[in-house]
């Protein structure tokens, strides 16, 4: 046997197990991400499933004539009050009850938001007026929190926020089939609130569809329009050198200093307003603009010089031949870079921190220009609220945040099968 | 496509900078204390008026007043909240930029706590417990008139009376009200406890900031940034420790945390409304005397706030945790809203 043979032979046993090992290692990694983003999805999903079912409750109203001025009409109906016409109706449930406290207690097992849900439900139908009526009511956020089972009634009763008067009636109203579980739609069409129950994140979907139309609106042309020129027309010199680092450093720049820059210039040079998804949109879109760029660029090199050279050949301008050719194949790849800088973008609270998007704002904004918070930014404020209720539409809102970028990435993914071309 | 995109773009931003002439929801700034009850009235105010909802930032009380005093104008702030007054320098920047009348509103107290877990023992410290243990330079505990490096690993080291158990306390970062408040109120009254470090304040008043101010930074004070929810998490996770919070997040998580007893009283609410608990201090916000009439609401929203129904004895601020203040102090600050009491320092 010759010498090499014999060294290779003695060898190989090792290297078939450090390629084992190798293989081990790769595995164990993919296994340990699995896990910690398990991890995450679990504990994100058992904290927030709850939240997209809320409690109500069934309460006999008195909404005979005599609680609207003698008649019904939409005018006095708007013109009710609600809130006694509520605390009248829980009392008559329950008339043993007497003494401030005991009453206030008993007040706050309903929604201090149920008197403006019972005015819109009676000036939509106003037959249900005339006589004592059963209405289903939104109930106060620490009953949904009992009834979920997270406050346990065998704890001392200084210890609860729920007391055991307040546990006695809601125990007497389930035996009478008063309590029910419904699907959360409040979740899905209010804005913010300080009420758990009443706090929803259609104002953050809003707020966020606004800043990312505005973001994209704005960074997807420029930065398109930059990256043919940098690829297809710009002379090759010292400043486009420059300017291609300096675009490649901005991409790692961190984002909370685009939102300084925007504070600079968007408001206080220019005087835009504060707390609007305009300039989140704006600020954003400087953010992306690198991302978009990067990509855009990426995918024109990707297109072959024959193509090019083709279109040249048979007579086109160096624009026809961009416009025409390049661009409509290259489109797939740039559009792949700008949905995942959308992502991004949808993502970030830093820089809408100082341009004062993380705020409170319960109005649900209707343009670019009405005062609105992002999602990020509404599971942020959720989730440094002091209610209990709070802890599971944080998660809940980071579910519907997971969701939107699980279908962008998805999107993403589609596109790229469809429209790429291999050469 | 892109022609018209970008001339889209053009016309938003020339709609943008006409409709930024009329804001007409109320701006408010200032202190994330005060942020979970100004929001419940900026939210009640929003549904029983006609005027939009306040938009409420929550930027830290040394943030909002500095927002807050960079000028008149519709893109200044409105209102700012604060977890402690006004500052003689922040006045003055105030009056420096044209913001020269501001009413001041108190709008009650909140208590600081130091909390710990129900499955701990619950601890009685004293003030001067708690500075010696959190504090990075300490008189010598051989009675000479000099300060070592805090050698107190344990309560017991500090207070043979308290349990053997490991320091380490959880509390909010020096950009904190928060901690403003527990350096004034629980470390400067636990340092002049020790006499010759009282009388160092007359003499040098520099070295004895450094001596009751300056925590230590050996793992036994442990910053938690400004969510107490987090903290309220780490305590039930580890029993031997501490943290320092507000009182509304004890108030909701009473099944799991409990208050620490402070020179001897607990932390709870009639304790802290009579003034018996040491470590309170009083909530207030600021108004802006020059954009009342120029934005909509502010003189409702303000009456709002100062309604007994909000801020009084059984008003709905003290579910949320708020301490009222006793009748005549709120008579007081009502008068003032009223009569738009200029503020004068």
């Amino acid at each position: 046997m010759s010498t090499s043979r014999q060294l290779v032979q003695k060898t190989l046993g090792k290297r078939y197990a450090r390629e084992r090992r190798f293989r081990w290692y790769g595995a164990l990694s993919i296994l340990v991400g699995i896990l910690f983003l398990g991890f995450l999805l679990v504990t994100t999903v058992s904290n927030g499933y709850k939240a997209f079912v809320q409690t109500y409750v069934q309460i006999d109203v008195d909404l005979s004539a005599a609680q609207f001025g003698g008649e019904i009409t939409p005018e006095s109906i708007a013109a009710a009050n609600f809130d006694g016409i509520i605390k009248d109706s829980l009392r008559n449930a329950f008339p043993e009850v007497s003494g401030r406290t005991d009453r206030r207690a008993l007040y706050g097992l309903v929604s201090n938001g149920a008197q403006y849900d019972l005015r819109e439900m009676l000036l939509e139908d106003p037959s249900l007026a005339g006589g004592v009526t059963p209405v289903w009511l939104l109930a106060d956020d620490e009953v949904d929190v009992f009834m979920k089972g997270r406050i346990d009634r065998n704890e001392p009763e200084a210890n609860r926020r729920l007391k055991d008067n307040a546990i006695g009636w809601i125990d007497q109203w389930v035996d009478e089939g008063r309590v029910e579980k419904r699907f959360n739609e409040p979740f899905f069409t209010n804005g913010d609130s300080r009420e758990p129950e009443q706090a929803g994140i259609f104002g953050a979907i809003m707020g966020s569809f606004f800043t990312i139309a505005v973001c994209m609106l704005l960074a997807f042309p420029i930065g398109v329009a930059a990256a043919i020129y940098l690829q297809e027309f710009a002379p090759k010199n010292r400043i486009t050198d420059i300017i291609e680092v300096n675009i490649n450093n901005l991409a790692a720049v961190p984002s909370i200093i685009f939102g300084l820059l925007g504070l600079a210039i968007f408001l206080n040079a220019f005087g835009l307003p504060r707390s609007v998804p305009l300039v989140g949109g704006m600020v954003l879109s400087l953010m992306t603009l690198p991302t978009i760029i990067i990509s855009s660029r990426a995918a024109l090199a990707a297109v072959p010089p024959s193509i090019r050279e083709a279109a040249l050949g048979v007579g086109a301008s160096p624009i026809q031949t961009v416009l025409h050719h390049v661009l409509p194949l290259a489109m797939p790849g740039m559009l792949t870079g700008s949905i995942i800088g959308l992502a991004q973008a949808l993502g970030e609270t830093a820089p809408l921190l100082v341009i004062g998007m993380v705020a409170f704002i319960v109005d649900v904004p209707t343009s670019p220009l009405d005062p609105g918070t992002a999602l990020p930014v509404q599971i942020y404020l959720w989730s440094d609220s002091p209610e209990r209720a709070f802890v599971e539409r944080t998660s809940a809102a980071i579910m519907v945040l997971l969701m939107f970028l699980v279908a962008i990435n998805g999107f993403i993914v589609l596109l790229r099968k469809k429209l790429e071309r291999r050469w | 496509m892109r022609k018209s995109a970008t001339s889209l773009l053009a016309l938003g931003l020339l709609t943008a900078a006409g409709v930024a002439e009329a804001r007409d929801n109320i701006m408010i700034v200032g202190s994330s204390t005060v942020y979970p009850f100004a929001t419940v009235v900026a939210e009640n105010f929003g549904k029983t008026t006609d005027y939009k909802t306040p938009i409420i930032e929550s930027t830290g009380s040394g943030g909002g007043m500095k927002l807050f005093c960079s000028g008149v104008g519709e893109q200044h702030p409105d209102v700012t909240n604060a977890s402690r007054r006004i500052k003689k320098s922040e006045f003055d920047q105030c009056q420096e930029n044209g913001v020269t009348d501001i009413i001041e509103v108190k709008v009650g107290y909140d208590g600081i706590v130091l909390g710990s877990s129900k499955e701990a023992e619950q601890l009685s410290v004293t003030r001067r417990d708690i500075y010696l243990a959190l504090a990075k330079e300490v008189p010598n505990p051989d009675g000479s008139e000099s300060l070592v490096a805090n050698p107190y690993m344990t309560w017991a080291d500090v207070n043979a009376d308290l349990p053997a158990i490991k320091i380490e306390v959880l509390g909010p970062p020096p950009t904190s009200g928060t901690r403003d408040a527990f350096t004034e109120l629980v470390m400067e009254t636990g340092c002049d406890t020790t006499e010759w470090v009282e009388a160092m304040a007359k003499s040098d008043k520099d070295a004895w900031k450094a001596a009751c101010h300056t925590v230590r930074e050996d793992g036994a004070y442990i910053e938690a940034g400004e969510n107490d929810n987090l903290i309220i998490q780490k305590l039930q996770e580890n029993p031997d420790a501490l943290g320092i919070f507000g009182f509304s997040f004890l108030d909701q998580n009473a099944d799991v945390i409990q208050g620490a007893l402070i020179d001897g009283v607990a932390p709870e609410f009639d304790l802290i409304a009579d003034g018996s608990y040491p470590v309170s201090r009083p909530l207030y916000f600021y108004v802006k005397t020059a954009h009342i009439g120029t934005i909509p609401g502010i003189e409702e929203y303000m009456a709002a706030f100062t309604d007994d129904a909000a801020f009084g004895d059984e008003g709905y601020l003290t579910d949320k945790g708020l301490i009222p203040m006793a009748a005549e102090e709120r008579q007081q600050f009502q008068a003032a809203v009223q009569n738009k009491t200029s503020l004068a320092m």
